[in-house]
């Protein structure tokens, strides 16, 4: 499989990375090469094998339903790189158009 | 005053030196700092140094030296943590742009535990962004140097962990390994550096990278000593949910025990593939003779399944990736864009700000494979993939206790050898089966090559089944005394008055 330039800037957006117009050049190329790399692994006869879904076998980990101490809002908010009134502060979501 | 020489000691040296009063905690804390300051400037493995939290932890020591309290198992120990680990009072930046200025809002688990059992913290270990590397290049405050030669890389993504050891700058670190990150960078340096069984450490506290294979581990210059630091970390976490119930053992004693009556067996088509050096491919060789003359059986098996992992990790990794970065998206932490005009645009801009071309390039690769239409051509098929190799390592360790197969295919290269990409990736290809199988395995020096008149190191790797550590060390450790190389490297031997 191969990656168009569109498909690259889908991703991109996918992914949210706002990529100038060289770094999507060249990730088109090292993300072809890798892939054609990895295309060998259709060489493997996998058609009845089951897909790992852990890699040690764990059922049902549950913990007592106690209620233990959290981060205190202060400690959850001193890396915020903005904040309001004790809460993360975003640019505006909502509203009309007059960018009040 | 004159510090103590901390490069002829090991952890145990320390302890009991502090318990008998010959020297204290603090002593041992202003030594390790001096040497941080005279060698890290040049050799770069730390992203942080921590003066405050070392005597603060040397005089808690020195306290109950006083009282005549029981001293814990590895009091007064120099040590140091890779940067994606959280430890309040320290940045975490994971070497990356995004994170420059963030402050750990909490305590990595087996950093806590370590710290519980005495180390002192004396700082933060540089690392690949986003341990995104094999080579150390990829973190955005400089590379860390290999204390061998400072004009190789040390390996990565612990690159810092592995050269703060070589250096004798901290005697035990922690680093992370998703597909090799411990190991080969442990290859590259000198040093012993286990991958332990996935879920035998906590990850809580440590920035995620890939889940699924993401292990917490030691690196040390002695077998005991990292033995020491994995009976201190593993066990059981009600913080994270794949952390397993099994008790700690006696891992130091398993690395005294020998190897008289293992079964032990040669990855044979791994070692003979194209690419391993000749200097590589002898000395493991040579460990595995040195292993039948101390009473081991020596066979040979073949792993073909195995030599798919590489395809296998790079689509696990970068999709898991791509999910666990999708967090760092400018609003509750890290870097933010300036002058947003909608929430697309910060998110759009922040990452494109934070993140580095590597983390650029697998976060793309990482979304493009669970894009939609592509994730059963991908993710499943790794999945697949990823079962026969865990049934390839059960079916061999039903005849054998440990495996051998080197941990790089070749010894540090020079920095900038490596720039494709995939030339990169190439690199990890003994150590990513392991981490998609979920066992163990540890990097142990088994000899050196020369080259350009550098003498540098070469790992064995020795790999156990799911929960075989103490085998491990067993086989890690009668090597280490048989061999008795000298793995002092040139900035190890550098004396700080």
């Amino acid at each position: 499989m191969s990656l168009s330039e569109q498909e690259v800037r889908h991703v991109a957006m996918l992914a949210r990375l706002a990529l100038t117009d060289d770094e999507v050049g060249s990730l088109q190329g090292d993300l072809n090469s890798i892939l054609g790399h990895i295309d060998t692994i259709q060489q493997l006869d996998l058609e009845s094998v089951p897909p790992t879904a852990h890699a040690i076998p764990v059922v049902n980990v549950t913990r007592g339903d106690a209620i233990v101490p959290g981060l205190s809002r202060e400690v959850a908010l001193m890396n915020a790189p903005e904040q309001q009134d004790g809460a993360f502060l975003i640019p505006q979501i909502t509203g009309g158009g007059d960018d009040a | 005053m004159s510090h103590l020489d901390l490069s002829a000691h090991r952890a145990a040296d320390i302890s009991d030196g502090i318990a008998r009063k010959e020297f204290t905690a603090r002593e041992v804390a202003e030594s390790a700092l001096a040497r941080i300051e005279a060698l890290d400037g040049d050799v770069h493995s730390l992203n942080q140094v921590t003066p405050d939290i070392a005597y603060a932890a040397a005089d808690r020591i020195d306290a109950l030296v006083s009282a005549g309290g029981e001293l814990p198992p590895m009091a007064g120990v120099p040590a140091a943590f890779k940067d994606n680990m959280n430890l309040i009072g320290t940045r975490t930046t994971c070497s990356s742009r995004i994170l420059a200025n963030y402050e750990s809002a909490y305590d990595c688990t087996a950093v806590a535990r370590l710290i519980n059992a005495g180390v002192l913290p004396l700082g933060k270990c540089n690392m690949d962004e986003f341990a995104f590397g094999s080579s150390g290049e990829t973190s955005a405050t400089g590379p860390a140097k290999n204390p061998w030669d400072l004009g190789r890389i040390p390996g990565g993504s612990s690159a810092g962990s592995a050269a703060a050891v070589a250096a004798g700058l901290a005697m035990v670190t922690l680093g992370s390994d998703t597909g090799g990150s411990i190991r080969q960078p442990g290859a590259m340096t000198g040093t012993v550096a286990l991958k332990p069984t996935y879920g035998r450490v906590s990850r809580y506290g440590c920035v995620a990278f890939a889940s699924s294979l993401d292990q917490i581990g030691p690196f040390s210059l002695t077998v005991e000593d990292n033995a020491r630091v994995l009976e201190a970390i593993c066990g059981k976490d009600s913080m994270d949910a794949t952390s397993v119930d099994r008790p700690a053992e006696d891992f130091v004693a398993a690395s005294r025990r020998g190897v008289t009556g293992m079964r032990i067996a040669i990855v044979r088509d791994m070692l003979d593939m194209e690419g391993v050096t000749p200097e590589v491919r002898d000395s493991v060789l040579a460990a595995a003779a040195r292993f039948e003359s101390m009473g081991a059986t020596i066979g040979e098996v073949d792993l073909p399944t195995s030599q798919h992992g590489i395809s296998a990790y790079y689509i696990i990794a970068p999709a898991e990736a791509s999910s666990n970065l999708a967090r760092f998206d400018g609003i509750r932490y890290g870097h933010r864009a300036e002058n947003p005009v909608d929430t697309l645009d910060l998110y759009m801009r922040t990452r494109a700000e934070g993140f580095g071309t590597e983390a650029k390039r697998r976060i793309m690769l990482g979304t493009y494979a669970l894009s939609a239409g592509y994730y059963d051509a991908y993710y499943g098929q790794a999945q697949k993939a990823r079962t026969l190799i865990a049934r390839e390592f059960t079916t061999a360790f039903e005849d054998y206790d440990v495996l051998l197969m080197p941990t790089s295919p070749q010894v540090a290269w020079k920095f900038g050898a490596k720039s494709d990409p995939l030339s990169m990736y190439l690199s990890d290809i003994f150590t990513i089966p392991v981490n998609l199988a979920g066992n163990c395995g540890i990097n142990v020096p088994c000899g050196f090559a020369e080259e350009d008149g550098a003498k540098l190191p070469i790992g064995l790797q020795i790999i156990g089944d799911y929960f075989a550590e103490a085998k491990v060390f067993a086989a890690a450790g009668a090597l280490e005394r048989d061999l008795a190389l000298d793995l002092r490297s040139p900035a190890l031997s550098v004396p700080v008055a």
